[in-house]
């Protein structure tokens, strides 16, 4: 079966429905991290699916998208940056990564 | 000045009058009632002034309620007889009692409350005499009816006033509920507010043909309750007498010849729309002439001074409502007008012997005042020959005439309980003279008792004038008032005259028969006097009848409020916040991954939403 | 041959991710995430995006993967999640992606555009490398400027997180 478009949104959206499972399944903090991470990957795959089938007038591929695509793994890293940052200062406060134990918010 | 905002001064000066009172001059009561004063007079030089304004001339009216396009509630004028005259009425009597307040005010307290009260009650007086609608009619009775709340409770820190103040208050709302009501169905029915538009609808192009006559009964008669409440007719006639707890110049201007008279000036207003309900107008009168008779009645055997004249008040404006209901408007309007000359007379005539006698008002505590209070005692006399219509020389005599002509021609049985009020006028009115003026000094207080100041007595002598002249052709026509006024001295009531004068002379000889030398209630120990005195007991029913409706609505208002409001209205919702509270505290977990899976529920959702529906 | 290639690493990719949240040691999941990872650069390559594919591998494969492990080496708490396991959680997480799943093939079934197959790129044309320095450099330039400082801010915020005396 030839690949098509619909292949590659197909598994954009699954590996984002597995990421949003995950940040609602998991606990540890660290792993919704990186659930969150694998989310915004799924996105950029259908970013640059659509780049790549949605071509210009000249037949070449939408590279606006893909220079998109680098903004947002930018932010992601800077995100990654700041997150953890954050992760080990809760960590130090509570001394834990579980984020059952994390209810502050309550009361 | 352009005389067409003439109106608009009348009516806007004493508002301005009272909020200058009450906003600048509220501490001092002496500059509160030179200016509450003057502007009296100045109103009364400008009612007169208005006498000249022609019929129908054009007041630029101001548009209030705008209610879509073709109902448009105005503030705005209708010049007529009929408001040209009672004009003068309610600006002459005005400026007599601001001058005499000056006097018997002297030392209250609240003087400046007092004027600002006097001055309001005047801007809404002549707001009901100039309105050209419904409305803005119904809108400033309601205003008389608040100043005339402020004015009985003037003394509040007596519980009697103040009682008696909520009572006037509430009394005058049954029947201004009645008004409503009426208002409505005359818009209704005839879709207008306005005076004129009505009358041409209904009796130029005969709008109310194929209304049912149930329907017209009920309109004439909602709009008659007004009147009831106002004018205290029967039933609803047991707030005026105790609106007597207010300063007497209060009595003689809104109890006695203005406000009370609103009602007639209403029905007078609205007479055209009696006549078109078979019998609506044979209720109306009977109303008055019930009114009438059982006020007399109560009238006998009252001690308190103020109290008989309440009565005498009660039992004129149920002549003048009988007239009315025989379709002799015009003749009610011209009792309406003399009876406020008189009758503010006789009020301040007894505010002078109350000031006299140091805030004493049963009479027999009084007598021998004659020769202590000659002014006084004259134009007193004055007052009430023209109360009982002494034949020839009061204005009273004339304008009874009229109405009793009105009911010789238009009713018998009214004619015979209108005449048989005369006999009992000159009876209770000669028993208050004998008593009050005549014999012995009974008290301390009346011994002591001299003349009262200038301020006082003038008001009386310019009222005394009126009094006797009111009634004459040269004085409405030279007020340019005659055809408001009935054309009488016919041959034909030639009969009348001697059948009243008459019964004037055995009622007033009866009483002096009577009470000549008493010293106390010769009467007091008869039943039927007893009945009288006691007001028929009407009160004593009305308190009966409410304390049975208060119990049954409070059992009712007791079950409403335990089962259904604390129950059903109270627990049950409460009971429902406080489960909801209690799920939404738990959606409220803290938790970061229940926030997590609400948060994309609510994005599946808004997909399902937004892709799929 | 290239769509057996998609295959192999679409599989790849969804089930280095499916083992990310099925595992329970952290460091397990983050291996698998560079599984998924690399599953999902290899899809861009496939796309034709080779620089993208290659920042894909560098950047999350590379840099924020060793973050993670840095973090949870430092840690060290690979038994924290074995305490207790909530159904509640569980079942909740795994009914959304379900659902998000089904909406997903609805929405793909519905979009005709989607049938489409690859056409191949025009021969002669300049690299992706080349098209997008362009790009960044000229018309997408202020946001590549903003980028950077938000680089500097986001350095400067994971300083001072990180300090000790964090009240």
């Amino acid at each position: 079966m030839e690949v098509t478009l619909n292949h590659f949104l197909f598994v954009s959206g699954l590996l984002f429905a597995i990421g949003l499972a995950g940040v609602l399944v998991r606990r540890n903090v660290i792993v919704i991290f990186m659930c969150l991470e694998l989310m915004l990957s799924a996105a950029n795959l259908s970013l640059v699916a659509f780049s790549r089938y949605n071509v210009t007038p000249g037949g070449d591929a939408d590279y606006n998208a893909q220079v998109f695509l680098f903004f947002i793994i930018t932010v992601a890293a800077a995100e990654v940056a700041v997150g953890l940052a954050i992760i080990v200062a809760l960590y130090r406060a509570k001394q834990t990564t579980d984020i059952t134990q994390i209810n502050s918010m309550k009361n | 000045m352009e005389s067409q905002n003439l109106p608009w001064i009348i009516l806007l000066l004493p508002l301005f009058c009272a909020a200058s009172i009450l906003l600048f001059t509220r501490r001092s009561g002496n500059i509160s009632a030179l200016i509450a004063t003057g502007c009296s007079l100045i109103s009364l030089l400008l009612g007169v002034a208005l006498l000249r304004l022609p019929d129908g001339v054009h007041v630029a009216a101001f548009p209030w309620l705008n209610m879509g396009s073709n109902v448009v509630v105005e503030i705005g004028f209708q010049i007529d007889q009929l408001s040209r005259g009672m004009m003068l009425v309610v600006t002459a009597i005005g400026a007599a009692v601001h001058v005499f307040s000056l006097a018997y005010m002297k030392d209250d307290d609240g003087k400046a409350r007092y004027f600002a009260g006097l001055s309001f009650f005047m801007f809404s007086m002549t707001g009901i005499v100039f309105a050209n609608n419904f409305v803005m009619m119904f809108v400033f009775w309601e205003l008389v009816g608040f100043s005339s709340y402020v004015l009985i409770g003037h003394w509040f820190e007596k519980d009697s006033a103040a009682d008696a103040a909520k009572k006037a208050f509430l009394t005058n709302r049954i029947g201004d509920f009645g008004f409503m009501i009426g208002i409505l169905l005359v818009w209704g029915l005839t879709k207008s507010i306005y005076f004129t538009a009505i009358a041409t609808a209904v009796v130029d192009e005969q709008i109310l043909n194929g209304v049912s006559n149930g329907l017209l009964m009920a309109m004439v008669l909602c709009v008659f309750c007004g009147a009831i409440g106002k004018s205290a007719q029967l039933p609803l006639h047991v707030w005026l007498p105790d609106a007597m707890e207010g300063p007497t110049p209060v009595s003689a201007l809104i109890h006695a010849a203005t406000m009370v008279a609103a009602g007639v000036y209403m029905l007078a207003r609205i007479a055209f729309l009696i006549p078109m309900s078979a019998g609506a107008g044979e209720v109306i009168a009977w109303i008055g002439a019930i009114t009438a008779l059982m006020a007399a009645l109560m009238a006998l055997q009252q001690n308190d001074i103020k109290r008989i004249l309440a009565y005498s008040t009660l039992s004129q404006l149920g002549y003048m409502v009988m007239a009315v209901g025989i379709n002799a408007a015009d003749a009610a309007m011209f009792h309406l007008f003399t009876h406020a000359f008189f009758k503010a007379l006789l009020f301040l005539g007894s505010g002078a012997v109350i000031y006299a006698c140091h805030h004493e008002q049963d009479i027999w505590k009084m007598g021998g005042l004659a020769k202590k209070m000659p002014i006084t005692f004259v134009t007193f006399v004055i007052g009430t020959a023209a109360l009982m219509g002494l034949p020839f020389v009061t204005s009273g005599f004339f304008s009874k005439e009229a109405i009793l002509g009105a009911a010789l021609h238009g009713h018998k049985a009214l004619f015979v309980v209108a005449a048989f009020i005369v006999l009992l006028t000159a009876f209770y009115m000669t028993r208050l003279i004998v008593v009050v003026f005549l014999g012995e000094d009974r008290s301390e207080k009346a011994k002591k008792a001299k003349e009262v100041p200038v301020l006082m007595w003038v008001p009386l002598v310019l009222l005394a004038v009126p009094s006797v002249i009111a009634g004459y052709e040269f004085f409405y026509k030279g007020m340019a008032l005659s055809p408001a006024f009935p054309h009488h001295e016919g041959p034909a009531s030639i009969g009348l005259i001697v059948i009243s004068a008459v019964l004037l002379i055995f009622g007033i000889g009866m009483a002096f028969w009577g009470y000549k030398g008493e010293t106390s209630e010769p009467m007091a120990g008869n039943r039927l006097a007893r009945v009288f005195g006691n007001k028929f007991y009407v009160d004593e029913a009305y308190t009966w009848l409410i304390k049975i409706f208060q119990d049954g609505l409070a059992g009712v208002a007791n079950f409403v409020d335990k089962v259904v409001v604390d129950g059903l209205v109270a627990r049950l919702p409460a009971a429902g916040a406080l489960r909801l509270g209690d799920a939404m505290r738990r959606l409220q977990s803290g938790n970061l991954q229940s926030y997590g899976f609400l948060f994309a529920l609510g994005a599946v959702l808004v997909i399902y939403l937004v892709v799929f529906k | 041959m290239l769509d057996l290639l998609f295959y192999i690493f679409a599989t790849l990719s969804v089930v280095g991710a499916l083992g990310v949240i099925v595992n329970k040691n952290p460091v397990t999941s983050a291996f698998s995430l560079i599984a998924a990872f690399i599953g999902l650069a290899a899809l861009f390559i496939q796309l034709d995006a080779y620089l993208v594919g290659i920042i894909q591998i560098l950047v999350y494969g590379g840099a924020v993967m060793v973050l993670f492990l840095f973090i949870i080496m430092l840690m060290d708490l690979p038994s924290e999640e074995r305490r207790k396991f909530g159904w509640g959680p569980v079942a909740g997480g795994i009914l959304l992606g379900c659902v998000f799943v089904v909406q997903l093939v609805r929405v793909l079934a519905d979009y005709s555009a989607g049938s489409r197959v690859m056409q191949d790129l025009p021969v002669g044309a300049a690299s992706d490398v080349e098209q997008i320095g362009k790009l960044m450099f000229t018309q997408y330039y202020f946001p590549v400027q903003v980028v950077g400082v938000l680089l500097l801010v986001a350095t400067i915020g994971v300083v001072v997180l990180s300090k000790k005396e964090l009240d």
